[in-house]
């Protein structure tokens, strides 16, 4: 397939991908889990690789380690071939899959003695500090002594995180870490990923809830049967797929939708719950001061202007959309980002509802409605 | 942008050098069988079986056969014994010591009538350990931290081995020391003093044993990974004990039997032979088997 981004192309100066991985292809039995894939792992970020269940971010990941092995396509990790230089690759990676993969019938510290050793730190006084330490850092230190049978499935992902950079990694990969997790384990969980990348790591992170990639994502690889859509910043994605400036705006009394439709610059105009309340689709930030002044030449009283962002959430929408519609794999988006008027605005919105109609009937992520 | 297309192909990726014996270490080797015997120490399920199956074969079985002839001085039993020993080889009749007709059945079964312990109980817990060692990292998805970790496939396999192994070896050894010591206890004033273990069960305990108990290993870690789950892989690992220890038995009967000589013969058979299942059985353990994806292999 072809890559879709801009903002992957490398610049002048720019250090090299700890990950890289082009046209990488891998099927099991009938199944093609990867279907091409390339993605590239900035160093020092973090990288959320976004998609539904079986779209191939667990064997991406696993092909980043050189667990699983490609039967096409190349894969480097830190410049090496991980089919070839495997040890080496893997003692620098640190790995939490989405089942904790931990021994039950252990204690919490033997887990963790036996991944230091397994990694060459060895045993002794020493390596127990750092166990200890590790553990602290992710506040399950009071429980190493105990089996991890009877662990929470909280404490068992803390345990396995704990595990995961142990042995001081230069890249560390999470497969779904917060599966299973209760809202408040799953933020604290979220807050030690994003302090991981404090201390200079690359971190990679699947997941297929937008909520957790919000805010925490560097760099967004949008997944789907095996195979990337689009990758970027948010700021990128949001740049390339989302239409224009969207602002929010609040009178004293109901607004009056006519009075819009006459105001230039103004390309879609959606209602919001309250009548008094309404979503203004602009041609671009400069047109916000010209259009508030004719909203208040036309009489009507402001109590709210607020620029909204959109979210991941909206964002993946949108580009599944648009790959819905094909026009993402033959330009690489980039159609969508020149803009070509009044039209892409109303598609979008119209589009992305509708996605999240079909969302709200398959269990799909975001499926409670537009905002 | 779009990235740098790579011609790819349908066919593998050539795996160049990966993983080969000269990159070895037994170091963790070491490690992983010590965390998988800590993990069977660590479930009292598991061995308070072991132990019981040992004190059967090794303790009461022999203790109560022996007790039956040397001290209760059961004729009718004795009479029958006799009679059982008249179709040993002529070669084996003529070690038997003893100066009574008691002393001599007790000497007779107990060098060579019980060596069915030695082999049952090795084969039994082995395969039962090592039938679930691959699949059982699959099934607890702890396959996926052993293959993300940097020890190679054959690490893994040898670990592996040696967990499964020892236990059921360790076991046996040390019923084997309680075994020598009932004996001696027992038949040792009916024959003059203690006098086993002998040359031919020295010859079975440590050259003829340990190889079949590796190769008949050698099979089951190969199914262990290759089954679904652990239930399949201790249905089909029975299937397989079960004629190894036939031919385990009869070997090591053949053994008992024979002259010395056919001790080693029979020992170095055997250790060509799981040599020869070791080697082809390191293949079996892959990463995408511990992960348990469907290679279509």
């Amino acid at each position: 397939m072809t890559a879709t981004s801009s903002p992957d192309a490398p610049a002048a100066g720019t250090p090299d991908p700890v990950v890289s991985l082009v046209g990488v292809r891998r099927r099991f039995g009938q199944v093609d889990a990867l279907a091409g894939l390339d993605l590239e792992v900035p160093a020092n970020r973090i990288t959320v690789l976004l998609g539904p269940n079986g779209a191939g971010k667990t064997t991406a990941i696993r092909m980043i380690t050189g667990a699983l092995d490609p039967h096409a396509g190349q894969v480097r990790t830190f410049g090496l071939d991980p089919s070839v230089h495997g040890e080496e690759v893997r003692r620098r990676c640190g790995v939490v899959s989405a089942k904790p993969a931990l021994y039950d019938r252990l204690d919490g510290h033997a887990n963790l003695a036996y991944s230091a050793e397994l990694y060459g730190l060895g045993r002794g006084d020493k390596i127990d500090q750092r166990i200890r330490a590790a553990a602290a850092r992710f506040g399950i230190e009071h429980a190493l002594d105990k089996r991890v049978g009877g662990f929470s499935t909280g404490m068992k992902t803390r345990l396995a995180l704990a595990r995961s950079i142990l042995h001081e990694p230069d890249l560390l990969l999470f497969d779904e870490p917060t599966s299973g997790l209760d809202p408040e384990s799953s933020h604290a969980v979220l807050d030690m990923i994003r302090e991981m990348t404090d201390d200079g790591r690359t971190v990679v992170m699947c997941t297929h809830l937008l909520l957790e990639a919000e805010g925490l994502a560097d760099k967004v690889i949008v997944m789907e049967d095996g195979d990337d859509l689009v990758s970027g910043t948010p700021t990128d994605l949001t740049r390339r797929f989302w239409p224009g400036t969207v602002v929010l705006v609040g009178s004293e009394a109901p607004i009056d939708h006519d009075v819009l439709k006459a105001i230039p610059g103004i390309r879609q105009i959606e209602p919001v719950a309250e009548p008094e309340q309404v979503r203004l689709h602009l041609d671009g930030d400069h047109r916000t001061p010209d259009v508030i002044t004719a909203l208040v030449a036309n009489g009507l009283r402001l109590t709210r202007v607020e620029p909204i962002s959109p979210t991941l959430e909206d964002l993946y929408f949108a580009v599944r959309t648009k790959r819905v519609a094909g026009e993402i794999a033959e330009d690489g988006g980039r159609r969508l980002a020149d803009g070509d008027g009044v039209d892409d605005g109303d598609d979008l919105s119209s589009v992305t509802d509708r996605t999240r109609q079909v969302a709200a009937l398959t269990g799909w992520p975001g499926s409670e409605g537009p905002r | 942008m779009t990235a740098p297309t790579v011609p790819v192909t349908d066919a593998p990726a050539p795996r160049a050098t990966r993983e080969g014996w000269r990159d070895l270490s037994w170091r963790r080797v070491k490690i992983v069988a010590r965390s998988d015997m800590r993990q069977l120490i660590e479930d009292k399920g598991f061995w308070m079986p072991m132990v019981f199956l040992g004190a059967i074969f090794f303790l009461i079985i022999p203790t109560v056969l022996l007790l039956t002839i040397t001290k209760i001085g059961n004729v009718e039993v004795v009479s029958q014994m006799s009679k059982t020993l008249e179709v040993l080889p002529a070669q084996a009749q003529a070690q038997i010591e003893g100066q009574s007709p008691e002393g001599k059945t007790a000497y007779a079964l107990a060098v060579f009538l019980l060596a069915p312990i030695a082999i049952v109980v090795p084969l039994t817990i082995s395969t039962a350990i090592g039938a679930s060692t691959i699949v059982g990292e699959r099934e607890r998805g702890t396959g996926e931290f052993l293959a993300h970790s940097p020890a190679h496939e054959k690490e893994i396999y040898l670990g592996k081995l040696i967990a499964s192994l020892v236990p059921g070896y360790a076991t046996t050894l040390a019923g084997f020391g309680v075994y020598s010591l009932i004996v001696n206890l027992l038949v040792g004033p009916e024959v003059g003093g203690w006098f086993f273990p002998t040359g031919s069960w020295w010859i079975l305990m440590l050259w003829v044993v340990p190889p079949f108990l590796a190769l008949t290993l050698s099979i089951v870690l190969r199914l262990s990974a290759r089954v679904k789950s652990t239930a399949a892989a201790q249905q089909a690992a029975g299937l397989v004990t079960l004629p190894m220890i036939a031919i385990a038995y009869s070997q090591s009967t053949g053994a008992l039997f024979g002259a010395s000589s056919a001790g080693f013969v029979i020992g170095i058979i055997a250790w060509v032979l799981a040599v020869f299942g070791l080697s082809r059985g390191m293949r079996a353990v892959s990463r995408s088997r511990l992960l348990g994806v469907n290679d279509g292999v």
